[in-house]
């Protein structure tokens, strides 16, 4: 992604600033998907034994941080196992996100989990390919996971399966541009100026609710003062 | 852990449950038969333009009379793409966007988001710059609950203990600028170290701060603790029971409130904070009142830690003492050709982190702030993420506020302390 992170020649000062402050971790930085992969958190293990075919890899980040990497078809299972399962008890779903690494690589949904009781943290990891952006919702586990979802959607495009509200949040909902946190999205947006401008103007302005808010009322629409046959302007 | 029930001799309502299942309105229970009314419902747009939402926050309410049948919050119009903007910016670049996401505790933020990126680099920073951290996060949640306490009593009904925390929270606005030259974007932190040391005198100021506020949270105590309307209109309102509290994500005081005692402070220590004598206050109904209550304690507690890390407050080095990280000075550049090279290579290609991701959180003044970073071997993020704890905190608002009335739904809304550009970004 930049220039600096390629090695510069054969002065060994130059490389060792190239390499950055934390250098010496470079060894873990293969992702280890055999079975004798170091981990810190037995959970690592209990997954492993549990899931043989559904856990792909395992992988220690940043020194002490255990990240497992699941298959994205039974990641709702392996969910709903940790969660349930006594030894585990993961019960609070600190956070869903996803990561996209760009030139066509698949983006990783990140399930970031801690167990209150436990004191303990997990990372779970999904891959999915950009042409199948799919993958089970964790609502009917954690109702939490909602929003974060919607944002994932919002913002990568991916949808998730048994989601009962899934619609974009951060952006408008007829929003024509794209999912904004991609790679290949431009940082200024898909359109120009000229053509986001006309379309903010030309948006319905009694546009202000959502078919599925209306709910198949009348909107009591309230006319401007001056418009009113009853109204007074000067009153 | 070491924790503490919020007692205060206050009855509770008797038709509340502990876990506050029965949740009885405050109003009069109306006795006649129900008049038919018909069965139609009327939508009230709340916001984004409203003192009450705290922000431009837009809650669409779906009433039947005066109760809330479902409520559906409407965000984004706050949105700046803040993580988008980081995919652009060196990691040290990004520093003054964390400050505009909750610019009502921006120093939690600014050390947050180096505390993380300096565990992807693998940076040990000074003892110094540790405990001037906990000071300055300390100082921010104290600063962050005294605007949640003024906004929360405006909202109540009472203007006075609005006035009383906004002079206090005018204090900590002074010492915010005696440091980093702002008030609100402070921008204080700088991977592996601060932006400079601190200035003579300002310890001084946050003792005398940490000295001088419980006498105005006693006051505040004296007006709210126990006012018949303040009462009236917060206990038994927006209550969730502890399991539901969790699986809503709440975190913060919310979760702390249902009698989860789950604190990254504690559970999760960082800086040292398992060395620091200190309480989690937790509540046991889980309704805005124990809220309330959570918060005025852990304002005191935050008072416990400052005194404590301002008596431990070492002396040395601030920054850490690597030219791979730290800029050097003005003198240094000007008189060093090594020291000069180290500035141009630092501000031109930035410090560059491994391919590798990490996630930090900390016990922020909304809840857990969680920050996940991805770095690919260069100077800039593949991806930094913010888990902001006032967007999950209000993903509850529709489970809270059906049922209640509609002026009960602006208490509920007071009493989770979101702050809208950090739920937008």
């Amino acid at each position: 992604m930049s220039a600096t992170s390629e090695p510069r020649g054969a002065a060994p000062d130059f490389d060792l600033v190239s390499l950055g402050p934390s250098g010496q971790r470079d060894a873990q930085r293969v992702r280890a998907t055999g079975s004798e992969v170091p981990h810190l958190n037995p959970s690592v293990a209990a997954l492993r034994e549990r899931f043989p075919g559904a856990v792909l890899g395992n992988q220690v980040m940043a020194g002490d941080e255990d990240v497992v990497y699941v298959d994205p078809s039974r990641i709702v299972e392996v969910l709903r196992w940790l969660r349930e399962d006594p030894g585990q008890h993961y019960d609070h779903l600190a956070d869903v996100t996803a990561v996209d690494y760009g030139g066509g690589r698949p983006i990783e949904v990140v399930y970031q989990l801690w167990s209150i009781p436990r004191r303990a943290a997990l990372r779970l990891k999904c891959e999915l390919s950009l042409d199948a952006l799919e993958v089970d919702s964790a609502t009917a586990i954690w109702e939490g996971a909602n929003w974060l979802e919607r944002e994932v959607y919002d913002m990568y495009g991916v949808e998730f399966r048994g989601h009962p509200d899934m619609r974009r949040i951060l952006m408008p909902d007829g929003y024509a541009e794209g999912h904004p946190l991609r790679k290949d999205f431009p940082l200024r947006g898909r359109f120009s100026r000229a053509e986001q401008t006309r379309r903010s103007l030309t948006r319905d302005p009694e546009d202000h609710y959502t078919p599925g808010e209306i709910g198949g009322r009348e909107p009591q629409l309230v006319a401007p003062h001056d418009e009113r046959s009853d109204g007074d302007p000067e009153r | 852990m070491a924790t503490q029930s919020a007692s205060y001799a206050v009855g509770r309502n008797p038709e509340m449950g502990p876990g506050g299942e029965l949740v009885a309105s405050p109003v009069a229970p109306f006795d006649a038969p129900e008049p038919e009314l018909g069965s139609q419902t009327m939508l009230v747009n709340v916001g984004p333009q409203h003192p009450a939402t705290h922000g431009v926050l837009r809650l669409v309410v779906e009433l039947d009379g005066e109760t809330v049948v479902s409520v559906t919050p409407r965000l984004g119009y706050l949105h700046s793409s803040f993580e988008k903007l980081g995919e652009y910016r060196t990691w040290n670049q990004i520093i003054p966007l964390t400050d505009r996401m909750d610019y009502l505790a921006p120093l939690i933020y600014n050390c947050a988001y180096v505390m993380a990126v300096e565990k992807l680099m693998g940076i040990e920073v000074t003892e110094r710059c540790k405990v001037t951290r906990v000071i300055c996060m300390e100082l921010d949640r104290v600063f962050s609950h005294l605007l949640w306490l003024g906004t929360w009593s405006i909202d109540v009904g009472a203007f006075t203990p609005f006035l009383y925390a906004f002079q206090q929270r005018e204090k900590v606005y002074k010492l915010h600028e005696a440091f980093t030259g702002a008030r609100i974007t402070t921008s204080a932190t700088r991977i592996g170290g601060m932006m400079a040391d601190l200035p003579e005198g300002w310890t001084e100021g946050v003792r005398e701060f940490a000295d001088n506020l419980p006498a105005t949270l006693d006051e505040v105590d004296t007006l709210l603790t126990c006012n018949a309307i303040h009462v009236g209109r917060t206990q038994g309102i927006g209550a969730i029971s502890a399991d539901e509290a969790v699986n809503h994500g709440l975190t913060g005081a919310n979760l702390r409130a249902s009698g989860v005692p789950y604190d990254v402070r504690k559970d999760r220590p960082y800086y040292d904070y398992e060395s620091y004598d200190f309480e989690v206050p937790i509540g046991c109904h889980g309704d805005c009142y124990d809220r309330y209550l959570v918060r005025m304690e852990e304002m005191r507690q935050s008072l416990r830690i400052l005194q404590q890390a301002l008596d431990r407050l070492p002396d040395g080095p601030m920054d850490v003492p690597d030219p791979r990280i730290t800029l050097p000075t003005k003198t240094e550049c000007m008189s060093d050709m090594e020291s000069m090279i180290h500035h141009f290579k630092l501000i031109t290609e930035g410090i560059p982190a491994p391919a590798e991701d990490c996630w930090f959180s900390v016990e922020g003044s909304k809840g857990e702030l969680g920050m996940y970073v991805v770095g690919d071997g260069g100077p800039k993020p593949v991806r930094w993420r913010i888990r902001p704890p006032s967007f999950v905190n209000l993903s509850a608002i529709p489970k809270l506020a059906e049922g209640h009335l509609m002026a009960d739904l602006i208490m509920i809304n007071a009493s989770l302390d979101i702050v809208l550009g950090e739920i937008d970004r």
